[in-house]
């Protein structure tokens, strides 16, 4: 399994540098952020460990926190970068 | 199975749409629709987690309740902020995304182990006594050792064994049943997630001014760097490989090793971000980007989730590639950006200059800026991070348009590493309408410079020295800079003659052709803007 998961993680950091390897300066920090966004992803993991099998409350408690910030990391991160891009598409009208 | 299978196969759809996502985010045109297409992934990604969670004990409420809270708190938080302020809000957003992901390892490692089962391992002898409750209890151990719903006697002897370990502390049930990819995600998720978030909270301090933006040094800081490094390393190493989940007072043995390694990384956090200076900032952004990244990528092992690794992965490789863009636009390698240091104000032995030392400076005044302005054909404006700080992209934008209406040819020029985060002066230029098409590259613009009539310095410094060009001992030798000294004339708005980032004296000021004016950026365009219009 291990083998497999870390050539997953192989593959996907490789296929990051393939996708972005000329950014415009422009895009650096909404790609920067929208990334970082992208990062919130571990709420997937919140939410698993907020719901753990066995689950006592020292792990629910810990995950519902992992919940709230890894949603403020997701929401904040996507709003901010649509409000950014979207000040550079007005410019080119 | 199908509800499995269904959960599956949102989470491949999410790993498309982010992988599309983060391709068109790369590109002027499709960024917007890339970012909405990271947003869908998200959003799928969540649904299909929630649905998951469907078939188990759920405490909606927790998750409910903090869900809606972080998303009010991120609301708020990205329309509230000023762009000027962005630097500091993408420092938040990285350090929550840490966070984030060191509460996830905890939490995994708190539901999975030790204090978090509720039998000890009388109660298990019972159990294997009275084979009648095996099946109750070890429902009650995690997945992996557990056939849910089994009936008591088929239950594998074995089975019952390895969970009589786990409790007795031998074996640690996370390695045991997940195997070592788990349990090593496990540790780099907490000692990743702790870096990021102190790391973040001291960039938030330094880009706020909360705490000094020098580079804080002292004696024997690389050694102690690197002993912690050391010890997070073999604590690590430990935890993954070695460390049994033996009760020890209220936790277990590994956990109470969770919390040395959580409080580690939140020290390692600070010591490494403390010594790098303002200006190596979007450096170290970008760095906590990927690192953000790489958390939640960790994470992913321990959940063993492909989506989780794959995305956090790519977002690692991302902050990556901006971090090596910044560093090229410095000159300066990754490691002597860690190392940190540059143009650190308490060493003493990097070169200090104040206005002494300059000779042949020649100062002007707002009014004269705009008689200047009244007779050229070219002028271009070089922003930096002092025009972030006097907020002044409003009025240059306003005296641009105005000399634009004028036939003026207007550009600015932007450095890749100006401000304090990769692509600051573009966000803060395009907030204040600046058109696109104006803002023009260093490598496009360096050889228009001969042609051009006046260049207006705002709150830039290091980026225009021309002593990165012919000072080969300078700090700033070989870094690419801005060839604004070999435009006709250039104006330097600036509070005073403090040396810049590197510490070092900008030879630009002494210039023949270089003009001088004292002041707050946005008070002397201001100024220069009333006086063009009243002619």
């Amino acid at each position: 399994m291990i083998f497999l998961l870390l050539t997953v993680f192989a593959l996907a950091i490789f296929l990051g540098f393939e996708l972005i390897t000329k950014v415009p300066p422009t895009l650096h920090t909404p790609l920067m952020s929208g990334a970082n966004a992208i990062s919130g992803i571990t709420i997937v993991g919140a939410i698993t460990c907020a719901y753990a099998e066995v689950s006592p409350v020292a792990a629910n408690v810990l995950g519902a926190a992992a919940v709230f910030f890894a949603m403020i990391n997701v929401v904040g991160g996507f709003m901010v970068t649509d409000r950014m891009l979207g000040m550079f598409k007005k410019k080119k009208a | 199975m199908t509800l499995e299978h269904g959960i599956e196969a949102a989470f491949l759809l999410a790993i498309f749409l982010f992988i599309f996502g983060i391709k068109a985010l790369g590109k002027v045109r499709t960024a917007r629709s890339g970012n909405t297409y990271a947003w869908l992934a998200m959003l799928i990604a969540i649904v299909a987690a929630l649905a998951s969670a469907n078939s188990f004990v759920v405490n909606w409420y927790w998750i409910g309740a903090a869900g809606v809270a972080g998303a009010v708190v991120g609301v708020v938080a990205a329309t509230r902020v000023a762009m000027t302020a962005m630097p500091e809000m993408v420092a938040l957003f990285n350090g929550s995304g840490g966070i984030a992901s060191l509460l996830v390892a905890l939490a995994a490692l708190w539901g999975w182990n030790g204090s978090g089962l509720a039998h000890d391992k009388a109660t298990l002898n019972d159990a294997i006594l009275q084979p009648q409750h095996v099946a109750e209890v070890l429902k009650e151990l995690p997945e992996g050792l557990t056939d849910h719903g089994a009936a008591p006697e088929r239950i594998d002897p074995a089975r019952i064994d390895a969970a009589i370990a786990v409790v007795e502390g031998k074996l640690p049930q996370i390695r045991d049943s997940k195997g070592p990819s788990t349990s090593l995600g496990l540790v780099l998720s907490i000692l990743i997630g702790g870096i990021t978030l102190s790391g973040s909270f001291v960039a938030y301090g330094k880009l706020s001014e909360k705490i000094s933006g020098n580079a804080i040094v002292f004696p024997g800081q690389h050694a102690l760097n690197g002993l912690l490094l050391l010890a997070a390393a073999v604590l690590c190493g430990w935890m993954a490989f070695g460390a049994t989940a033996a009760p020890m007072g209220p936790l277990s043995y590994l956990e109470w090793l969770a919390v040395i390694l959580t409080v580690l990384s939140l020290v390692l956090g600070v010591t490494l971000v403390i010594p790098i200076g303002g200006a190596d900032m979007p450096v170290v952004i970008s760095l906590l980007n990927s690192y953000s990244g790489l958390a939640a990528s960790m994470t992913g092992f321990v959940l063993q989730n492909t989506l989780l690794i794959v995305s956090g992965a790519m977002v690692g490789a991302a902050g990556l590639i901006l971090t090596a863009i910044m560093c090229k636009a410095m000159n300066r390698s990754l490691l002597s950006v860690l190392m940190g240091g540059f143009g650190a104000t308490s060493g003493g032995d990097g070169p200090s200059e104040d206005a002494r030392d300059y000779k042949n400076i020649k100062k002007t005044t707002s009014e004269e800026l705009a008689m200047m302005l009244d007779g050229i054909s070219s002028v271009v404006f070089v922003p930096g991070y002092g025009l972030a700080v006097a907020q002044a992209q409003h009025v240059v934008r306003e005296l641009s348009d105005l000399l634009a209406s004028r036939d003026i040819q207007v550009t600015y020029a932007i450095h890749p590493v100006a401000g304090r985060m990769p692509g600051h002066m573009n966000v803060l230029l395009a907030e204040a309408n600046v058109p696109y098409e104006q803002l023009i590259e260093m490598d496009q613009i360096n050889p228009q410079f001969k042609t051009t009539d006046l260049s207006i310095i705002l709150g830039a410094n290091d980026v225009v020295n021309p002593a990165a060009l012919d000072e080969p001992e300078s700090p700033l030798a070989g870094m690419p800079i801005l060839n604004v000294h070999e435009s006709a004339n250039v104006v330097v708005i600036k509070r005073s003659l403090s040396p810049g980032y590197a510490g070092v004296k900008n030879k630009l000021f002494e210039r023949d052709n270089t003009l001088m004016l004292f002041g707050d950026a946005k008070g002397a365009l201001q100024e220069c803007l009333d006086e063009l219009k009243a002619n």
